[in-house]
């Protein structure tokens, strides 16, 4: 069932200059940038119960290398920006809130757009004369990836592992086949291992790692942890738990060679297989979408096909570092600036 | 004591579509489920059509059971809360020599009863299905066709059958019958049989027992010595299409059936993903679940003929699911070898539609088998429709937030599910992971999970007063967290 935009009455709604999307690294950085850039009236719709978004579960260094020279942890990284979001009157932020549809001025002439958020005790409206999307990505998952077999418990999503290990102490499983060679993966190899558990293979169906060099260094080869480049999972077994997986190596066409299979016990597999934008809020108010890498597509960096919709961050275009991340929501902050600066008042008013 | 008038075994829709009919009467009854929730067995994979009545021959049980069915549903749904949208079917043709084929189903579902139904030809199908594939030349259109959440259709059963005295025992699994004669008869059930039923933890005793065992329903017959039927595993995979592409099709898409199968369809569902599938493959082992990149390939191969746009890449989920065949009809008899025993087995498609007109089979042999049936008084035969953010206008849900502040508190992003109703799930009788995603949607969409799951444990655990190790997918064994830092 489509979710059913309801009618909205003049009277309730809230307007505001621009609402930021999100509160992760790209949400935080657009809104500074976009105060820095003449902005006065900012509200941060976070669905989370803090700043920071993935950040938080990241307590591993190499975060701000190229932004700030320094070697910091992920909740370090964000901390630069949210102590500064803090000080910032103009700036509101809503926790725990989350956006559920976005409906685009409906008259030709008009500009922004009406988001619906629930929080806590609230279902809201607020009219946006600008609005910036930074609702990062999601992880592609064990199904989209189409791996035959059972669909037994024990089988996450890196990151999912990564927030159970390092946001709840919770560790999800013992004897862990890592899947695809992503930077999460490869992070959260290491991170089973100094919790005591086995990392006993990390599959990767392309001939190199996806991830950065540093991390097949420091996560998987200081560990010993063994890599099969050309290789995949063609089989899961476990009727509860996982308990098995099947290996076979593939060629350059990515076909299985016959003959080369292997099992390996297992009771966890992590998948780490790629990162897909989140749009599906933009995609439903219309907005072209990319079919292949679920992208914004637009005539410029940082667009939508929306007029006075922006995008920044992993959402835009999924970043190997969260630098990256910053500098592109910094150019989307500006971009709004100068959208509001010129632009008409949105709806007339 | 654990004595009661009767005894269900199964927990999936015949028996508890079975339970709430007879919790009409002033008798006891249980229904055991070795599962750790209800619909955990043959029907958490079933696709959730409403048949209309064209699949299955005039002159078959299921032919008969599944029209009458395909009315009683919709009351039963009204009562219950439970949604049901009546679509419609198209049986499509790519070849005009299949037209004699269709003139025949149609003529056949005719002598069933089955009302309304039309062949319509390009021009109708261009206007009202705008995706079929240009090659379809004609269609038998029944529009009496629906769907319905089939868990949902489970749980709210067997909640107002509890709610109606039915006393429900899950992780509760039959490991052996015996019976012996009463030297009493009981006037009341009419039975000289008294059955002494054991499970790993407790016995139990009835007057009659009802077996709905699905996949195992001939390994609980074998236990009262009835042993001429065999259930076979058919296995079926589907796959589950993003809730982006809900209108894909308007109606149910079936090809032209082969003798053991509908064939590869479009089904649309009541939550909005389209679902496509399933295949047909006889297996030998009863938990064999696995999927296949064959079966992808079929089902893919299948759907394309008639929908061209689909993709792979909207592929969401996947599962497999297997039918209980016995044979080409339902088992539904008394067995007089074993008096007081009911066998229902063998319900396969189109079983969810005939479910309540099983129950109302199932009553009439418990009458001609001597059980004096008076209705109660009070039977409660309504329930409180349970509440769906991702079903209702903002306006609705902005009430409901001013009632209830966690009907604001989203848990599940790409379904739109709060914390409210995972809250209500648990108080309802979830026990796992899996048995929230079945009543509420949480953790079935396109990230599955990865967003949400730690939080639905959480509350799980609090909830429930359990440690979160002990949170488990569908239950012991399937842990999701295997130790603390």
């Amino acid at each position: 069932m489509s979710i059913a935009i309801g009618t909205y009455t003049q009277q309730t709604m809230i307007n505001r200059d621009l609402v930021i999307i999100g509160g992760g690294p790209a949400g935080i950085a657009a809104a500074l940038s976009a105060h820095e850039n003449g902005v006065r009236d900012i509200l941060i719709l976070e669905r989370d119960q803090y700043l920071g978004g993935i950040l938080n579960q990241c307590i591993h260094t190499g975060f701000g290398l190229e932004y700030f020279k320094e070697v910091l942890t992920g909740p370090e990284y964000a901390d630069r920006f949210i102590g500064k979001i803090r000080k910032i009157k103009e700036i509101e932020v809503s926790l725990k809130s989350m956006v559920v549809a976005l409906t685009p001025n409906p008259s030709p002439m008009g500009r922004g757009a009406v988001i619906t958020y629930l929080k806590p005790g609230k279902l809201e409206q607020i009219r946006a004369k600008a609005i910036i999307m930074a609702t990062g990505c999601r992880e592609r998952t064990r199904e989209m990836a189409h791996i035959p077999g059972t669909r037994p418990a024990g089988i996450y999503p890196a990151g999912l592992a990564q927030k159970m290990i390092n946001i709840e102490g919770l560790l999800p499983g013992k004897e862990v086949i890592v899947v695809g060679s992503g930077d999460i993966g490869l992070i959260m190899a290491r991170r089973f291992t100094l919790e005591g558990a086995k990392v006993k293979a990390v599959i990767e169906i392309q001939s190199v790692s996806r991830g950065i060099t540093r991390n097949m260094v420091q996560c998987i080869e200081d560990f010993d942890i063994p890599v099969y480049f050309r290789h995949k999972i063609c089989c899961i077994y476990g009727k509860d738990r996982v308990g098995r997986v099947d290996v076979i190596k593939v060629d350059d066409s990515l076909n299985e060679l016959q003959g080369t299979g292997f099992s390996i016990d297992c009771d966890t597999i992590l998948m780490s297989i790629g990162l897909i934008p989140e749009n599906e809020l933009i995609e439903m108010a219309g907005a072209t979408i990319d079919k292949k890498t679920n992208s914004p597509v637009s005539d410029g960096l940082n667009k939508t096909s929306i007029p006075g919709v922006f995008a920044c961050g992993n959402c835009f275009k999924v970043y190997d570092i969260v630098d990256s991340v910053t500098k592109d929501s910094v150019l989307a902050g500006k971009m709004a600036g100068e959208y509001l600066g010129h632009c008409e008042p949105a709806f007339g008013g | 004591m654990n004595g009661f008038d009767i005894i269900i075994i199964g927990g999936g829709v015949t028996g508890t579509a079975i339970a709430r009919e007879l919790s009409r009467y002033r008798i006891k009854i249980a229904l055991l489920e070795k599962e750790t929730e209800l619909a955990f067995g043959v029907s958490k994979s079933n696709s959730g059509i409403i048949h209309p009545g064209t699949q299955n021959p005039s002159n078959s049980l299921k032919g008969k059971l599944c029209v009458q069915g395909n009315k009683l549903i919709r009351k039963i749904a009204k009562e219950l809360g439970v949604d049901f949208k009546e679509v419609g079917e198209l049986i499509v043709i790519f070849d005009p020599a299949d037209m004699p084929h269709l003139i025949e189903i149609k003529e056949e579902a005719q002598k069933l009863g089955v009302e309304n139904m039309v062949i319509v030809g390009q021009r109708w199908l261009r206007n009202y299905e705008p995706n079929l594939s240009h090659d379809a030349v004609a269609a038998l259109y029944a529009p009496t066709a629906g769907i319905i959440s089939p868990y949902r259709l489970v749980y709210d059963m067997a909640e107002n059958a509890a709610a109606n005295g039915v006393k429900i025992f899950t992780n509760t699994r039959v490991v052996g019958i015996e019976y012996r004669r009463c030297r009493l008869q009981s006037a009341r059930t009419g039975n000289d049989n008294i059955f002494k039923i054991s499970t790993p933890f407790a016995e139990y005793k009835s007057r009659y027992v009802i077996n709905c065992a699905g996949l195992f329903a001939d390994e609980i017959s074998a236990m009262v010595g009835v042993d001429d039927f065999k259930i076979k595993p058919r296995k079926g995979e589907e796959f589950l299409l993003d809730k982006k592409k809900e209108h894909l099709s308007n109606h149910l898409l079936f090809p032209l059936p082969s003798k053991t199968s509908k064939g590869i369809l479009v089904i649309k569902t009541s939550d909005g993903n389209p679902m496509i599938g399933p295949t047909a493959v006889d297996v030998e082992d009863k938990n064999d679940l696995s999927t296949t990149p064959e079966g992808l390939e079929k089902v893919l191969q299948g759907v394309k003929r008639m929908i061209p746009s689909i993709d792979e890449g909207d592929v969401i989920a996947y599962f497999a699911g297997l039918r209980p065949v016995a044979g080409d009809d339902f088992i539904i008899r008394h067995e007089n070898k074993v008096p007081g025993f009911i066998n229902v087995a063998g319900i396969q498609s189109p079983g969810l539609t005939a479910s309540p007109a099983i129950a109302l089979m199932v009553v009439d042999l418990l009458k001609k088998a001597g059980l004096s049936l008076r209705k109660k008084l009070f039977f409660k035969r309504k329930r409180q429709k349970t509440m769906h953010l991702f079903a209702m206008p903002f306006s609705k849900t902005k009430k409901l937030i001013k009632q209830d502040p966690s009907y604001g508190d989203v848990v599940c992003r790409c379904e739109m599910v709060s914390a409210k109703e995972i809250k209500d799930a648990i108080t309802r009788g979830a026990r796992t992971l899996d048995g929230i995603k079945f009543r509420t949607r949480a953790q079935a969409g396109r990230c599955h999970g990865g967003f949400c799951t730690m939080r639905i444990a959480k509350i799980m655990a609090q909830e429930l007063g359990i440690p979160i190790t002990q949170v488990t997918k569908r239950g012991k064994g399937s842990e999701i967290i295997l130790g603390e830092r």
